[in-house]
């Protein structure tokens, strides 16, 4: 290797640890017996732990959270799924466009977004309730959803679906029995990243969410702007190990598929 | 493909174009319109732009934070990118996972262990003060340097991937004839590789910059008020001085400007290719 090889690659590992250290450094702090944010001083603490599954409203953001992203990720798994296996099918100009038209949520800033948002959900009287911060987070995780089951069917033979329906299988029938099975790896990777999409959103609920929803991340902007204490750290490394275990799982399935 | 009737195209595309469109199109076009409707019908919005100073003052600093966080990004990008294309297979899948892991964070986590690492009694500023380097804190976040490093780390994987993705299609053989004739390994790199992979270096750095222009959550947390840019501008507008003209005026001026800036960057590449839809 030439030096410029040698430099190019530590910078390349001190960029990586660039990316990895905030991620890591949270599980330490939130194992701290100091009573502020700090490294752990003499022994490993999980006072935080404790305190953050003994408080009755972090319990209550938790299960809002996940009430709320499994609806918003079936929604999106569902209507996405159906759309792309429909664009693909057609592969005509329509869906083209109707591919195109689902890169434009991924474009515009949330912040945009949640104005209009608002307004509508004013009207619909939908503000602070389940079902706007569902629909919301499910209309933002379909372009997610059609993008991740597009690019697998790309590589799907169309012939084998053609058979089917030629040997007298209806619509239905080859989506559940021919589409299906083989979609499954898929469905199953955009599900999770709906779920972590809906999960890990913050400024759509930070706008349309009230008294009564309370998702585990808003409740953490809370307490960023309110007191940083080492309670949030361990928020922190909850989330991150959820992440890092949906993204696991993703990873096995990936790697099933591929054999 | 090509197969499919008519009728059961539009069956299957119907729920999510039918949600897409009522639960995102119509609230967007509502910003549009309240934009040139609210409070009096008018482009009168729009003149503050020009001739207010809190908002010029305000869009000046949002270009200088994403310009200053896409040069870094850059940078830094490339040199993962790089060594990604020459690693062998195995090392490389470790590095992806470097790469990949930070993406599936929350912004927000991320944003909050920032803070943990730079503010004031934060874990680096103690372990420089600690290790004598410095005698005082050093001011590292509620400033635009706390803003950059934090939006720096968010857009890295995004810059990485398509960069690494083109930087691999450019033929090793190419370097290695430039070697053969007599360039040295810089010469090689800087005469061959780089104007090579100029292309995904400015799709990256398109793509960085039309991302950062709307963040919101690491510049309010890492910026501390100081530092106002765009979105926050306008979440203020909305929540605290309900100036919903202003507000609506300002979102739309960054959607243009976005979709400005991917009509540009459209004639020089192919963009749904860096947006995985191809």
């Amino acid at each position: 290797m030439t030096r410029q090889g040698r430099a190019s690659r530590v910078g390349a590992w001190t960029v990586i640890c660039f990316l990895l250290l905030p991620i890591t450094v949270v599980l330490p702090i939130s194992l701290t017996d100091q009573d502020f944010l700090s490294l752990p001083v003499d022994h490993l603490s999980l006072q935080y732990y404790r305190k953050l599954f003994a408080s009755a409203e972090w319990l209550s953001s938790i299960w809002q959270s996940l009430v709320i992203a499994l609806g918003a990720a079936i929604i999106a798994v569902v209507a996405g799924a159906l759309c792309a296996i429909g664009c693909w099918r057609r592969g005509s100009r329509a869906s083209e466009a109707i591919r195109l038209l689902m890169l434009v949520p991924l474009i515009v800033p949330t912040i945009v977004y949640v104005l209009g948002l608002y307004r509508l959900w004013v009207r619909l009287d939908l503000l602070d309730t389940y079902t706007g911060i569902i629909i919301a987070h499910a209309v933002t995780a379909i372009p997610y959803v059609v993008i991740i089951v597009s690019t697998s069917l790309a590589g799907f033979d169309a012939r084998l679906e053609q058979a089917a329906r030629n040997l007298g299988a209806s619509l239905r029938q080859t989506l559940w029995m021919v589409l299906l099975p083989n979609m499954m790896p898929a469905l199953v990777s955009s599900a999770i990243f709906a779920f972590i999409h809906s999960w890990d959103e913050t400024v759509i609920v930070l706008f349309i969410g009230g008294r009564a929803i309370f998702t585990l991340p808003r409740r953490m902007w809370q307490g960023i702007n309110d007191n940083l204490d080492p309670t949030m750290a361990a928020v922190a490394s909850v989330l991150i190990g959820v992440t890092i275990v949906l993204l696991a799982a993703d990873l096995v399935l990936q790697r099933r598929r591929g054999r | 493909m090509g197969g499919g009737g008519r009728a059961s195209f539009l069956l299957l595309v119907a729920p999510a174009l039918l949600l897409t469109l009522a639960f995102y199109f119509v609230p967007l076009a509502q910003v549009l319109w309240i934009s040139v409707t609210e409070p009096n019908p008018g482009l009168e919005n729009y003149a503050l732009l020009a001739t207010s100073a809190s908002i010029g003052r305000m869009l000046l600093t949002t270009a200088r934070i994403c310009v200053a966080t896409t040069m870094v990004t850059l940078l830094l990008g490339y040199c993962v990118a790089f060594a990604l294309t020459r690693a062998t297979p195995s090392l490389r899948r470790v590095m992806m996972i470097g790469v990949l892991l930070p993406l599936w964070v929350s912004v927000l986590v991320r944003s909050f262990a920032w803070m943990t690492l730079l503010r004031r009694e934060g874990l680096i500023n103690d372990a420089l003060l600690a290790s004598g380097l410095i005698q005082q804190p050093l001011a590292l976040i509620w400033n635009e340097l706390g803003v950059v490093i934090g939006m720096v780390h968010i857009m890295l994987p995004y810059a990485i991937l398509p960069m690494a993705v083109q930087m691999r299609q450019i033929d090793p053989a190419l370097t290695a004839a430039a070697r053969g004739m007599g360039a040295s390994g810089f010469g090689a790199f800087y005469r061959v590789f780089l104007p090579l992979s100029l292309p995904g270096l400015l799709g990256a750095g398109v793509l960085v910059f039309i991302f950062s222009l709307g963040f919101y959550v690491t510049p309010v947390l890492l910026g501390g008020g100081r530092t106002l840019m765009i979105a926050e501008y306008i979440s203020i507008q909305i929540v605290e001085v309900l100036r919903w003209g202003t507000g609506t005026m300002l979102a739309t001026t960054l959607i243009l400007a976005i979709f400005a800036l991917l009509a540009m960057l459209s004639r020089a590449i192919d963009l749904r290719g860096l947006f995985g839809a191809k």
